[in-house]
């Protein structure tokens, strides 16, 4: 436990004394208001029948923090130890490969939710300056950000995957990045075949994120999305490890 | 649990039998036997590419072996590798370390990994910087840090954890004259209370700093045995040189005639000096022979000295009986 939490703390401290960190912070507070703009340009005016954090969903901004964020997040997770060598001064101290592997993950996840904090002022600017006392619900904003919890571990979990791979941080987040894309366009897969009533549609209904997302957004927690995305992520974390351990078997 | 208790007896630190690593069916290092005492400072000496890192990662428990045993103080580096990594203090080839942190924060950093407790890691990371001369640099950034500090915090960060031994890949690889001094005068002071395992491409270094020498080439292993013995070895076939002013041919008598001469070679130096190249029969110091006979005969004599055979003859006299053998 406790050379876990020490890898934990040095992994998320390397954001903090290296310029990834900061320029991945800036870049998603970037894109962040960017949709924050586009959010008030649909408020004002017209009335809406959405909820405030749909909209927020409307502007794809989100989409594109996961799917960029993400990668630059964990390539360096491994393939930079790998890259320096210190790879090998951490596997000969007495920590396992598990607490390796669920410390790199926890890390960048901690520094993934970090990036989100900022939206967190969203509701509370809107509840501030709206007339309705109701335009922001509680429930909705707890939702998304559970949304935003479970499919950036799974896409934490693909990059510390794909870091593992290799040596060189741009092939991780090249790697990573596509893995993320494949997942995301699946998601299209669903609107372009025919509404058929099959196995099919409904196979891919199931591994929609952009319909998964949509369901948090509104404000339903769906057990059926949590399970998805708690198997997925272990999935990824089992395949991590056992590239971890790949070392012992050549 | 009884061989370890065993071996502690016995006093070794590192027992490696028929130790095979083999990289896509190529062998790396093949059928190793050796073993270490305690208290030993045991160099590993072999060119580049002989299985040296190979072997040091094996007992350092960063990967296993294909076939063969090791034991760091009895235990098996691959069945009980968390009691032998918590055993050892590794430093591997080019000294990785984390550039962006500070000298006294990656100490701290790396003795937590290695489970000791926050006041301990505090107290050792203090102890440690007073040992390798950090005292000066604690507060700087790694990356910031001359090659010879960064070796320095590579080796305080073997040590961080009190290891009985000490695995160090190239200690002095690419630094400069003096802090290779420095470095290996640490490394000797560290034997007095460590057991050592260095290994090295240069053949005085092993010559210099330990008590016991492993040579390998080619994955296997030509000699291990103490420094002295290994010297000794070949001691004995010393050459020795000798400027004596006399005549060519009362010389030529004179070596003749004493029967430890093997074999002799006479050149003309500058003036009425000669230069004489002698070969004694193995065991035998013909010095005080030559000076008895110089005296005796009132001869000039300006220089008599045995050229003392350097590890490099060894290693090359080792590999050239090798790939005689192979032929």
């Amino acid at each position: 436990m406790q050379a876990y939490l020490t890898l934990v703390r040095r992994e998320l401290g390397s954001y903090f004394i290296s310029l990834t960190g900061y320029v991945v912070i800036a870049g998603v507070l970037l894109l962040m208001g960017a949709s924050l703009v586009l959010l008030l340009e649909s408020l004002n005016g017209q009335p809406v029948d959405v909820p405030v954090m749909e909209l927020f969903y409307e502007t794809q901004f989100f989409w594109l923090i996961l799917l960029l964020a993400t990668p630059l997040i964990t390539m360096r997770s491994f393939a930079h130890e790998k890259f320096a060598g210190t790879y090998e001064t951490l596997m000969t101290t007495p920590v396992s490969d598990a607490q390796v592997v669920l410390a790199k993950f926890t890390g960048t996840m901690v520094f993934y939710l970090l990036a989100w904090v900022p939206l967190l002022t969203y509701p509370a600017l809107l509840r501030h300056y709206s007339t309705d006392p109701l335009a922001v619900d509680a429930g909705p904003v707890g939702s998304t950000f559970l949304g935003i919890f479970l499919l950036g571990m799974l896409y934490i979990a693909m990059g510390c995957f794909a870091s593992s791979l290799t040596r060189s941080q741009i092939l991780a987040a090249t790697n990573a990045f596509a893995l993320g894309i494949c997942l995301f366009m699946a998601s299209f897969l669903t609107r372009i075949l025919p509404l058929r009533e099959g196995w099919q549609t409904k196979a891919l209904t199931h591994i929609s994120i952009i319909e998964h997302m949509r369901d948090f957004v509104r404000g339903i927690v769906d057990t059926r999305h949590i399970v998805f995305y708690v198997s997925l992520t272990a999935f990824f974390l089992f395949l991590t490890l056992k590239v971890v351990e790949a070392r012992r078997w050549r | 649990m009884s061989a370890a208790v065993e071996n502690k007896k016995d006093g070794v630190m590192v027992e490696v039998e028929n130790l095979t690593k083999r990289y896509a069916g190529r062998a790396a290092v093949e059928g190793l036997t050796f073993s270490v005492r305690r208290g030993e400072i045991a160099g590993f000496l072999g060119q580049n590419g002989a299985g040296k890192s190979t072997t040091l990662r094996m007992l350092s428990c960063f990967m296993p072996a294909t076939s063969g045993t090791a034991r760091v103080s009895g235990f098996d580096v691959f069945l009980d590798a968390d009691e032998v990594r918590r055993r050892i203090g590794y430093m591997p080839e080019n000294n990785p370390l984390h550039l962006d942190m500070r000298v006294r924060e990656y100490l701290k950093f790396r003795a937590r990994l290695k489970g000791l407790s926050r006041s301990q890691s505090r107290e050792r990371a203090d102890v440690v910087v007073q040992q390798c001369g950090l005292a000066d640099v604690t507060n700087k950034v790694i990356g910031q840090l001359s090659k010879g500090f960064r070796q320095r915090v590579g080796l305080a960060d073997a040590l961080i954890h009190e290891p009985e031994l000490l695995i160090l890949d190239e200690p002095t690889n690419g630094l400069d004259p003096r802090q290779i001094q420095s470095v290996r005068q640490l490394i000797k002071d560290l034997g007095r209370t460590h057991t050592v395992l260095i290994s090295t491409h240069l053949l005085y270094e092993v010559e210099m700093t330990c008590n016991r020498i492993i040579v390998i080439h080619q994955g296997r292993i030509l000699a291990s045995d103490t420094t002295e013995n290994i010297q000794q070895l070949m001691s004995g076939r010393g050459q020795i040189i000798a400027e004596i002013a006399a005549p060519m041919d009362e010389l030529r008598e004179c070596w003749e005639q004493m029967a430890e001469v093997e074999h002799f070679e006479i050149a003309a130096s500058e003036g009425i000096y000669h230069r004489c190249a002698l070969i004694p029969s193995s065991g035998v110091d013909i010095r005080p022979r030559i000076y008895q006979l110089v005296c005796e005969r009132k001869w000039g004599l300006r220089e008599l000295t045995r050229s003392r055979h350097t590890l490099e003859d060894i290693f090359l006299h080792l590999t050239r009986a090798d790939r005689e053998e192979e032929l």
